[in-house]
């Protein structure tokens, strides 16, 4: 009776002992879960979640602050890759967030700029080229789309483009879905109501 | 012979609707008087053009070049001016337009000279430059520039170099003639590789129903001592012509997803290349192929060697298209090829065939997938078409690749023998440009985070320093003016330094200080001007106005 309450005793004292060890010596910085959701964030910080910018959603989604459906450039991909993620129901995008339907980027009219810097300060990507009082101009490989430079030009130089055009964005679309069921009529038999 | 053929899985016996393209020898075309170039004409990057609208460009002259990366440059294939760089429809599934370099032929057809080699005295390098500067891409349809392919890398042995002449695809005889009336050309074309790429073997393959064209070749090779070269009979099943299935059915051995043939030490180039290699250290780029136009909407089908950049529709008029039904243009073969929406493009370096059929009253709508296994049967990459499907329309792209998607070859092999008439190879195109796709914006959203990052370092970076030059700035402030900061000592410093300010002001001059009579004068005139009447100013400028 006594060895066997001295022998638990030790037992845990030793596992206590291994367990608080190991939780200092292999503790993890930051948050796993929200890396893991902000690798699957579309990183245009374009912040129309709410949040400024995708990590800081990735962080509120995380502590389960906030839905998976506030990401409109993120789309439904987003939103199932993040229901597959977190293991939740995937649910529509929130309708009162717009959603853009091809991909863009924005451009200046550089006879337009007065180089006031004003958006490159917004730019959240560094994507946004020049100098005060000298001409500025849109890096267009590295921009966006998230349009936050829009708001503060003071000379609305900036305009929404497509991002690509031509044969290289083009893509082969989805065949139309096979007829569900046979084109040629099939007579119910007599008293059936609802046909087969 | 005693050499051993292999099997791949699947594949079908088609008609083969060869014979009606191949009563007439090869014909030359006429030189149009408008040739288009379109400058992407290959795989990799696009040319960039290097003459100018208004230039005049000699047959065989370079109008477009490439700097780095894969590529390949463009060749003028008739003398003339170029009287445009635009854009221009060209052979592409999209039916979009494309940078193209316009020329219009003045006729006279003067050849650029370019000096001729002979390649045993060169170098594999050299010859690999020559290629790339002469433009030659593989001609089988796929368009990877040459040069490239000859280049095995130090890791890897050549040891079979295959010369695909099989053609498996119906209609399309363009190989077939051009082994039967070239056939050295052909073969030098392939000692050629064979020295640049240093292969132990090569085989010529050609399907067992082409029977004049072997004998042509074997005779030709009869005359070359060339012991290293074998020209090998392959059965007749579509798709016999792709790649992984010839190295398959020659060498037994079957190349992995993700792979290249010449990992396992294997080679495959297309006869036509092979040619166009000869020509090329003969001095000639590439600048003209032959090309099969044929299809039941065609009076007169043949094959025809034409220059790049004649438009499809100069070429269906020659062979006497029927435009009173309604047809389809298809460049390429019926199983695999693109469907064109114009006549106005133009032949590019891979067009091998175009092809004119009558459409059908009829159109056999759509069924559902009734999961007969047929396709599974016939593919010769050994996947699963059907699963493959439901995952392309479920958009299910993680478990499509699961089942391997990317070593489906488009062959249509699933689609032709699917009795549902599901347009099954439209729905792996769309998966892998899908998956492509998400690739592509995966990678751009690491790099967007990776800057947004670096911008809120930077920013944080700023501030830290902002407020530590603040700090400092302080510090060095109360050690000048003293260890105590008491209001009296701040009210003298302030007082000080504005009594410094006035006495600079005094003894600035200023500008109204010592003028001349001219200027006083005009002031004067203009504080008169002043004091007149509002009325005056407002009426001169209404009669300005009227």
């Amino acid at each position: 009776m006594f060895e066997a309450l001295i022998a638990i005793t030790v037992l845990a004292i030793l596992f206590g002992l291994l367990l608080g060890f190991s939780s200092i010596r292999f503790k993890v910085e930051g948050d796993p879960i929200a890396d893991q959701i902000d690798s699957i964030l579309p990183q245009t910080q374009c912040g129309q979640c709410g949040y400024p910018g995708c990590r800081p959603y990735a962080e509120a989604i995380a502590k389960g602050k906030a839905p998976i459906n506030q990401c409109p450039p993120g789309g439904e991909a987003v939103i199932h890759a993040l229901s597959d993620l977190l293991g939740v129901d995937p649910i529509p995008l929130d309708e009162e967030l717009e959603v853009k339907e091809e991909k863009t980027v924005v451009v200046i009219d550089e006879q337009i700029c007065i180089g006031c810097t004003l958006c490159i300060q917004a730019c959240p990507v560094d994507a946004i080229l020049g100098a005060a009082k000298h001409m500025h101009t849109v890096i267009k490989s590295e921009c966006t789309g998230c349009n936050l430079c829009i708001p503060p030009c003071p000379v609305d130089c900036i305009y929404i483009v497509p991002a690509e055009e031509g044969i290289k964005s083009w893509k082969w679309s989805i065949p139309e879905a096979p007829l569900e069921h046979s084109p040629i009529e099939i007579v119910a038999p007599e008293g059936a109501e609802n046909g087969i | 012979m005693g050499f051993k053929l292999w099997q791949f899985h699947g594949g079908l016996r088609l008609q083969g609707h060869k014979k009606q393209s191949m009563h007439e020898a090869v014909v030359k075309a006429a030189i149009p008087s408008i040739l288009v170039h379109p400058l992407q004409q290959h795989i990799g990057e696009p040319a960039q053009a290097v003459v100018e609208v208004g230039d005049h460009v000699l047959k065989g002259q370079l109008i477009a070049d490439f700097k780095d990366h894969i590529g390949a440059p463009v060749h003028s294939s008739t003398s003339g001016s170029v009287i445009a760089i635009e854009e221009r429809l060209i052979p592409h599934a999209s039916g979009f337009k494309a940078l193209c370099i316009v020329i219009e032929a003045d006729g006279k057809d003067t050849a650029f000279e370019y000096p001729t080699y002979d390649h045993t005295e060169l170098e594999a390098e050299q010859l690999r430059d020559i290629l790339r500067d002469a433009g030659i891409v593989g001609l089988g349809g796929a368009g990877f520039p040459t040069y490239v392919k000859l280049y095995p890398g130090n890791k890897h042995v050549v040891d079979t170099l295959i010369l695909n002449g099989a053609e498996c695809e119906p209609y399309i005889t363009c190989d077939a003639m051009l082994m039967q009336e070239q056939p050295r050309k052909i073969i030098e074309g392939l000692l050629i590789m064979q020295h640049a790429l240093q292969a132990r073997h090569c085989v010529i393959a050609i399907e067992d129903n082409k029977r004049a064209a072997h004998t042509m070749l074997v005779n030709a090779l009869k005359e070359h001592e060339a012991e290293c070269i074998d020209i090998i009979q392959v059965p007749t099943i579509y798709p016999t012509g792709g790649e992984k299935q010839l190295i398959k059915i020659i060498t037994g051995k079957e190349i992995a997803a993700r792979a290249r043939p010449i990992h396992k030490g294997v080679l495959c180039h297309n006869v036509a290349t092979a040619a166009a290699t000869r020509d090329a250290l003969d001095g000639k780029p590439l600048i003209s192929r032959i090309i099969t136009i044929t299809g039941d909407a065609v009076k007169q089908p043949r094959n025809m060697e034409v220059r790049l950049g004649t438009s499809f529709k100069t070429l269906l008029d020659e062979c006497g298209i029927d435009r009173s039904t309604p047809y389809k243009l298809i460049m390429g073969g019926p199983l695999m090829g693109t469907a064109i929406h114009s006549e106005d493009v133009p032949v590019i370096k891979t067009t091998n065939c175009i092809l004119s059929l009558k459409l059908e009253d009829s159109k056999i709508p759509t069924m559902p997938c009734i999961r007969c296994g047929e396709c599974a049967k016939v593919c010769p990459a050994n996947l699963l078409p059907q699963q493959l499907y439901w995952y392309a329309r479920a958009k299910d792209f993680d478990r499509i690749q699961d089942y391997n998607l990317f070593d489906c070859i488009e062959c249509g092999c699933c689609a032709y023998v699917c009795p549902s008439k599901i347009p099954l190879v439209n729905y792996y195109r769309f998966a892998k440009n899908e998956i492509w796709t998400q690739e592509q914006e995966k990678e751009k959203s690491d790099a967007a985070r990776e800057r947004h990052e670096f911008r809120q370092f930077r920013m944080e970076r700023k501030k830290k320093e902002d407020e530590e030059r603040k700090r400092l700035k302080k510090e060095l402030l109360k050690k000048t003016t003293g260890q105590s900061d008491d209001k009296d000592n701040k009210k003298a410093a302030i007082e000080a330094a504005m009594a410094r300010v006035k006495a600079k002001k005094e003894q600035q001059k200023k500008n109204v200080d010592d003028l001349t009579d001219a200027q006083k004068k005009a002031i004067a005139d203009v504080d008169a001007r002043r004091k007149q009447p509002k009325q005056a100013t407002s009426d001169s400028n209404e009669s300005s106005d009227k």
